[in-house]
């Protein structure tokens, strides 16, 4: 993959964090091994289940976390490289990619009102030059977000869940970012106001060309929205593809039973499919098994999966998939 | 109704309100159902629809400042909502059970799992320490949790969160139940722990054949797993019907909504068609119809009336005035 331009390319990106067992510090491996790239514009959608570090390469991206090792490249600019050495000061980076939070009551500031919480991220990269243009700013950004501008004065606390994730939106795109990291943006909201953001994500990203790693757990919207999705499993990628091609042929056996998972708001359907249902429980990401670690619930498992992790392999269009048997 | 056997539960133009410094919180206006033995039926909604509050008011758990201002639940055929305390606690877990969403909260994390099952059993049943161990372990088993002899002695915090829920339901069903009350049991879980669970949850209904209520907003759950659904918006049942009508043939407004705003297979590449609008505030809610401020097609009539429940089709029930639209035209204008 070294023809096409891509935004933002990762590549082989570990994070760990120390954990203290008794007396020893022992890693625990969030993100092990994680490479993909993102094309300017495009959405990737990011799954898995809750502690499978999709929000860790989400932050870690960001350099929220340092990464322990990898490369990260961002619009050409090397941001990240544990070989060589290369460690960039991420400030002017943040003009260019921003993150919007999942719980939109904890990621305001409650002491702050709209207008502050929207042009501080101008205030930082000093996009202004007189009091007037930050005004004006703010308000074509309410504006663009579907916030009513005379409400610019007021604080947190009096908006609905889902104004609130428009707010976050707003601050995010202040600065004008090239790539915005979304990580679960909907999973607060109720079922009505989701379609509303969903369907902003999809006009701005219209509007502004900005591209998206949208991270979520609910497969539906991640379908709905990415061009691309990605699954991971206990901090590993297994499988990267065009949305509807994961959807339609999915290949590695955690994929499918994560799909066949999702219920369906179709009462004919939901009748008629089979679920895959998964053994037990996700192992614990400090006693990770040996080889791939999906081989403790897959029903595919060989004992060349307890040896050795397979690597990413291209099956055609694009279509990655980690695994020794499909 | 005379027969009042044939019904489990009726429950009748129940109204409950929470007193607070704001004011009264009408949470839930004049909702009525019945329940047959041994069916699962859905209340979806999105949240301060009530929903969750109708299944606390059934259990009669509701915080200090809520009430049940007018209506009656009955459990076959006596109305409970008169009853002492004494009387509810013996009715509560051994005839009705409930399950909560947030299965890392429901338990208490300073005793082991043993002994809060060994506690529900033996308050229930009087069996002694031995027989409520015993049972315990079976309970453990049936709900599919791995090596019980030594899960007893574990406590909440060792457990997963499938695992905690897994408990949760052994708890709940231990007495053999007539109803199970599940408060959104997998809004708190990944999607494939989701699929065990409603997994056990219909397999546990064929062998020990309780009823089940199944609260929840995820339509995707609903589907798969009710026998009846009733729509809540606003404290009120807008719609009510079998799963099949409820999703191929929807009469109420917002049931039409909330189908067009999830993604679904055949609309994956299109654009979701979102209510607009924000949820209605309870405290101050509209003289008409809950939904009208919402509404695309409101007419004149759904800002000052509540629509009543009308027959759709033999097994599907809508309040909303649309549906009988030419009926109120006429009566508009033989009034004018």
């Amino acid at each position: 993959m070294s023809e096409e331009k891509y935004l933002l390319e990762v590549e082989h990106l570990k994070q760990y964090f120390p954990v203290s067992q008794g007396f020893k510090k022992i890693p625990l491996k969030a993100v092990d091994d994680v490479s993909f790239a993102i094309r300017p514009g495009e959405t990737l959608g990011l799954v898995g289940e809750s502690g499978c570090g999709k929000t860790t390469v989400g932050r870690t991206l960001l350099r929220l976390y340092q990464p322990t090792a990898g490369r990260i490249v961002f619009d050409g600019d090397v941001l990240f490289d544990s070989d060589k050495g290369i460690d960039v000061d991420m400030l002017p980076y943040r003009k260019k990619m921003q993150m919007v939070f999942q719980d939109p009551y904890s990621s305001l500031n409650p002491r702050m009102t709209v207008e502050d919480i929207i042009g501080e991220p101008l205030d930082v990269h000093k996009l202004y030059s007189t009091k007037q243009e930050r005004r004006d700013k703010i308000l074509e950004l309410m504006e663009l977000v579907g916030l009513n501008a005379e409400h610019a004065m007021r604080y947190a606390h009096e908006f609905s869940g889902g104004q609130r994730q428009r707010i976050g939106i707003a601050r995010a795109l202040a600065v004008n970012p090239k790539f915005i990291v979304c990580d679960e943006p909907v999973s607060a909201l109720d079922v009505s106001i989701q379609a509303q953001v969903v369907n902003m994500f999809e006009e701005l990203q219209e509007k502004l060309g900005v591209a998206y790693l949208f991270i979520a757990h609910d497969l539906l919207v991640v379908h709905h929205i990415s061009d691309r999705i990605a699954v991971m499993y206990l901090g590993h990628l297994m499988e990267i593809a065009d949305a509807d091609d994961l959807n339609d042929n999915p290949l590695h056996p955690y994929t499918l039973s994560l799909l066949s998972a999702v219920p369906i708001p179709d009462p004919k359907t939901a009748r008629l499919s089979k679920r895959i249902i998964l053994e037990g429980d996700v192992p614990s990401p400090l006693k990770m098994p040996t080889g791939c670690p999906f081989r403790t619930r897959c029903n595919y498992a060989t004992d060349k999966c307890a040896e050795k992790m397979p690597e990413l392999s291209d099956r055609g269009n694009g279509h990655y998939v980690a695994c020794w048997n499909r | 109704m005379s027969e009042e056997n044939e019904f489990l539960l009726e429950v009748d133009n129940l109204h409950t309100s929470f007193f607070t410094d704001n004011g009264e919180v009408r949470a839930v206006n004049g909702i009525s159902f019945k329940l047959t033995p041994g069916t699962t039926l859905g209340i979806v909604g999105e949240s301060g629809s009530g929903k969750s509050v109708t299944a606390y008011s059934i259990m009669q758990i509701l915080a200090e400042t809520g009430r049940i201002v007018e209506g009656s639940v009955s459990y076959k055929g006596e109305n409970i909502t008169n009853w002492s305390e004494r009387q509810l606690s013996d009715f509560r877990g051994s005839k009705v059970s409930i399950i909560f969403q947030d299965p890392m909260t429901s338990l208490n994390p300073v005793f082991t799992v043993g002994f809060q099952l060994e506690e529900a059993i033996r308050l229930h049943t009087g069996k002694n320490k031995m027989e409520a161990k015993a049972r315990a372990i079976e309970m453990l088993t049936l709900v599919g949790v791995n090596e019980p002899e030594s899960r007893i002695r574990q406590y909440p915090h060792e457990l997963s969160g499938g695992m905690r829920q897994r408990v949760m339901i052994a708890m709940a069903l231990c007495c053999e139940p007539d109803i199970l009350i599940a408060d959104e049991p997998t809004t708190a879980l990944d999607v494939t722990i989701q699929a065990q669970i409603l997994e056990l949850m219909q397999d546990l209904q064929k062998k020990m054949g309780m009823a089940i209520i199944m609260v929840t907003h995820d339509l995707g759950v609903i589907a798969s797993m009710c026998d009846e659904i009733l729509v809540m918006y606003g404290g009120r049942i807008c719609e009510r019907g079998t799963a099949d009508e409820i999703f191929y043939n929807p009469c109420h407004e917002y049931t039409k909504g909330l189908l067009r705003s999830i993604p679904k297979a055949d609309n994956m590449n299109e654009k979701l068609m979102p209510i607009g609008g924000t949820p209605i505030n309870l405290l101050n809610m509209p003289e008409g119809c809950a939904f009208c401020p919402r509404c695309e097609n409101a007419m004149k009539i759904c800002l000052t009336q509540q629509p009543d429940e009308y027959w759709v089709s033999d097994d599907h029930l809508a309040s909303c005035w649309l549906n009988i639209k030419d009926a109120v035209i006429a009566q508009e204008g033989a009034g004018a």
